[in-house]
């Protein structure tokens, strides 16, 4: 591929957020970047200060404000805007795509087409036909097919500090995954391979669910016997719930899987933990939610996982233990004794 | 027996888009078809050192072709297989244990001679053969025969034989997207890819073709059908070419690939069979053979590459039949195979005699068929209008060229094509399903098992099969409450544009009921369907009544019984 022709372009990104800023300047070590920002004060306020949500902003990365300039300056796009502004977002932008644009995002979490006036408590079954993964969003409002993702332990403050993290560029096409690769890679950022787009995508996002429970598991103060536990047994229940929505078993055991999950387990910075760490201290979920600037994804994606297991009909006691704690009123420690009396004792059997 | 009649036919006749037989490609292909057999061995041989870079896995895969040549000729011999088979693959072989003691340097131009020689066997083998004369003889000598069987069986007066009532125009229905696809043809080139059911379809389309008013297509013909010499010799005129699934070795399809991709770039309009061979079990194919089609994308690349902006389209197309003659060995193909790991074995109990005496059958009764052509899709998979150009589900128009540009230049990427074809491979099963006309024999057998199934429910599908076929009976009102039922949801998928339905399938529900169990599976011995003589429904040969029902299989159909 004759990367030399497209170093002339810029590479856009698209959401100015925590992982929007963080890759950015990643990017922009090797190569000019637009970044799209939403909000017309926030672009002007980057390029005059070159600081964003606490972050310096790398010279070579410039705001925009319109996603068509960006759509027509650039080749390469990496969407990171959260999953419920997704399809909106990609609505705006796919009118000025092209096929030969090649889209590589970062979000984590699922997209749902819910029947009119129904919300996921009230729909009868949730299906594959309803829970869409972002690539799979990219596909049906665009001329996009070339897409990628990248998923991973990429907390946006360790990066930020250049210290070693990895990711993975996923995508059933070696064009994207090679180019992905070539624009990210650095000597503290190593970039694995996959070709299971959707397996990497699901394991990203089913391990914000373990994430809330280890955040949890902190709350109520124990230690690292219980974090094992719940990080094997978390990973076995990803396994399962990610194979019935159309994943591989292999996704969940590489980067996007085992190492996000490790990562985001142990991780107080992490959003999806802090939910469960002041659920797990006795606070109410919508309080919590009040008070954070970002969305936790994981809390979405637990009503999702739970509908998508009932109909598939998957074993995911602590997913539907998580649940019944953010939103039926079981406490944390409930939820823990039902799981330590469960008597289920096969350790794996999917392999 | 209740005469279906589809609604009147506009059978207005379509004007051929080229006058002139010279004109057509396939014309053009066959009048240099010399240059054109060299032209595929030259870069089959090419492409095949691409994909085996170095000389000993060359040599590798040479030996593992000629051991498999060998083994086919001592396992599965066949009456068009070349006499001089066995002699030219020994003398291969040979030459080839000599090579593989000599070092890479020294084997490499001896190496390059065989494979030479090998691909330029196979590419001659392949290569069709299209004579104008024989295809107007051909042409003629069907319309006069298939419509002597017509007026024969249906006029019933004296002399019926010489009459010239019915056309096969009446006797099959074309439908759906008729002029886009002349419009098409006229444009750029055409790759017709039909649903696959029965040894009728490949004649059945050439007809239809010419119906249209378009040059003869090109289309893979499976070898085996060339042992009959009957349809060897209209193959042969109407430019077919050979697919020997025989031979399933890297030189072999390598040289037929590039045969395909080669005449589709030249123009020569073609038709693949994506499903690869007839449906054994009667379902909808759901798994396409991705080769054959990966040839379409690469020659619309290549086009592209050559500064050619013609476009390559892409026609969805569904034979609907009420009645297919090897339904019962499909079905009990399918059965034995189902759930162990084996392959089909192309075996065809049907030389010339059954032939006609099947198309006699065929034409001799009312069943009818209609052939109905979807939108056309640009390679991959978009829609496009009148015009040819691609659009996508905006309706905004799109530059199909975009695809194979990376970094603002047009690139070759295999692995990005593999995708592309597998992607375009699943678009037109979606077609499929949308284009599928239901008939009301479909209906009717899609009930009466599905009802059999849910009462049965505790049972495997085989061991439902092996229910004696006395012991069931399905009392009629409970069945038309279900017909009713299951046809409204049908409605309603027409209106989604899911499904389309023949028009005899609306009106009174026991009309229709009674048309569709009067012509579900209606020449086989054993009925799939029938009612009693209290009127309830029966059936006499469940496994057939399986093989009818799985055409409906796919649409969600099954929670409303």
């Amino acid at each position: 591929m004759a990367l030399s022709n497209t170093s002339e372009k810029p590479v856009g990104v698209i959401g100015a957020g925590n992982f929007g800023t963080v890759i950015s300047n990643l990017l922009a070590q090797n190569r000019k970047v637009l970044l799209y920002a939403r909000n017309e004060n926030d672009v002007m306020r980057i390029n005059a200060t070159h600081l964003n949500r606490g972050y310096e902003v790398h010279p070579q990365v410039e705001a925009v404000n319109d996603l068509s300039v960006i759509a027509n300056e650039c080749e390469i796009l990496f969407p990171m805007v959260p999953a419920a502004h997704f399809r909106e977002m990609m609505r705006r932008l796919s009118p000025h795509l092209h096929p030969y644009h090649m889209l590589i995002h970062g979000t984590k979490g699922f997209d749902i087409a819910l029947p009119k006036g129904e919300t996921i408590e009230s729909v009868k079954k949730l299906d594959r036909s309803m829970v869409k993964t972002m690539s799979e969003v990219i596909r049906e409002e665009s001329v996009a097919v070339r897409i990628g993702c990248l998923a991973g332990p990429n907390l946006s403050k360790e990066l930020a500090l250049r210290q070693p993290a990895a990711t993975v560029v996923a995508s059933s096409f070696n064009e994207v995954i090679q180019t992905g690769k070539k624009l990210l890679k650095s000597d503290r950022f190593q970039v694995y391979e996959n070709n299971d787009i959707v397996g990497v995508e699901i394991a990203g996002v089913l391990k914000n669910i373990i994430a809330i429970a280890s955040g949890a598991l902190n709350g109520l103060g124990f230690g690292d016997n219980a974090k094992g536990l719940l990080i094997s047994r978390g990973a076995v229940e990803m396994v399962y719930l990610g194979r019935a929505l159309g994943g591989d078993t292999k996704a969940f055991l590489g980067v996007a899987g085992i190492g996000d999950l490790v990562t985001t387990c142990n991780s107080p910075m992490s959003r999806n933990f802090t939910v469960g760490y002041r659920l797990a201290k006795g606070e109410k979920l919508k309080d919590i939610i009040e008070d954070m600037k970002e969305v936790a994804e994981g809390i979405n994606t637990v009503r999702i996982a739970k509908k998508c297991a009932d109909h598939y009909k998957v074993r995911a006691l602590i997913t539907d233990r998580l649940y019944k704690v953010l939103f039926e009123g079981l406490t944390v420690e409930e939820a823990l004794d039902f799981l330590m009396r469960y008597p289920l004792n096969v350790d794996i059997d999917f392999i | 027996m209740e005469i279906i009649e589809e609604k009147k036919n506009k059978s207005k006749k379509y004007k051929p888009i080229l006058d002139r037989i010279p004109d057509w490609p396939v014309y053009q292909l066959s009048k240099n078809r010399k240059e054109f057999i060299e032209e595929v061995t030259r870069k089959s041989v090419e492409r095949i050192h691409e994909l085996r870079p170095s000389t000993k896995q060359l040599i590798e895969d040479l030996q593992a072709t000629a051991y498999r040549e060998q083994n086919r000729i001592k396992r599965n011999r066949w009456r068009v297989d070349p006499k001089d088979d066995s002699r030219f693959w020994s003398c291969i072989k040979n030459e080839l244990a000599d090579l593989s003691a000599k070092d890479a340097e020294e084997a490499k131009p001896k190496v390059d001679d065989v494979l030479l020689r090998i691909v330029h066997r196979y590419s001659s083998e392949i290569a069709g053969n299209f004579k104008a004369n024989s295809y107007r003889f051909a042409r003629e000598a069907v319309k006069f025969w298939f419509a002597r069987l017509l007026n024969g069986a249906r006029v019933k007066k004296f002399g019926a034989y010489f009459r010239n009532q019915y056309t096969l125009r009446d006797k099959i229905h074309i439908v759906g997207k008729v002029k886009m696809l002349r419009n098409l043809a006229r444009q750029g080139t055409v790759v017709m890819v039909p649903t696959h059911f029965s040894n009728l379809d490949s004649i059945l389309i050439g007809w239809v073709i010419h119906a249209m008013g378009l040059p003869a297509f090109i289309y893979g013909a499976g070898l085996n059908l060339f042992n009959i010499r009957i349809i060897a010799y209209f193959m042969n005129s109407l430019g077919a070419y050979k697919v020997d699934r025989r031979k399933k070795n890297l030189p072999y399809l390598e040289t037929l690939k590039m045969y395909s991709s080669l005449a589709i770039q030249k123009g020569a309009h073609s038709i693949f069979f994506p499903g690869g061979t007839r449906s054994r079990s009667g379902m909808i194919e759901k798994q396409l053979k991705l080769g054959l089609l990966s040839t379409a994308i690469e020659a619309q690349r290549a086009l592209y590459n050559s500064g050619e902006t013609r476009k390559i389209f892409v026609v969805p197309v569904s034979l609907n039949y009420h009645f297919v003659l090897e339904a019962p060995d499909l079905i009990e193909d399918y059965l034995s195979v189902k759930g162990q790991d084996r392959y089909f074995v192309e075996d065809d109990k049907y030389g010339s005699f059954q032939l006609i005496r099947f198309l006699i059958k065929f034409f001799g009764n009312r069943s009818n068929i209609s052939v109905s052509i979807g939108r056309g899709l640009d390679v991959m998979g978009n829609f496009v209008n009148d015009e040819g150009n691609s659009l996508d589900s905006h309706g905004r128009i799109i530059n199909t060229k975009d695809y194979f540009i990376s970094s603002g230049e047009l690139t070759i990427d295999r692995q990005r094509e593999d995708e592309y074809t597998r992607m375009l491979s699943q678009r037109i099963v979606s077609e499929y399903h949308k284009i599928n006309r239901v008939f009301a024999s479909h209906l009717v057998s899609f009930i009466a098992f599905e009802m059999w199934q849910k009462k049965f429910s505790q049972l495997d599908l085989f061991n439902l099969l092996r229910l004696p076929e006395e012991d069931l009976e399905i009392d009629y009102q409970e069945f038309r409450a279900t017909f009713k039922r299951v046809r409204k949801q049908i409605y309603l998928l027409k209106e989604q544009d899911k499904i389309k339905i023949a028009s005899h399938l609306k009106g009174k529900s026991d009309l229709a009921i009674m048309r569709g169990i009067d012509n579900a599976g209606v020449f086989h011995l054993n009925r799939p369907v029938l009612k009693n003589k209290k009127g309830n429904i029966v059936t006499k040969d469940l496994s057939l009544l399986y093989y009818y029902h799985n055409r409906l299989v796919g649409y969600g159909l099954e929670q409303y019984i």
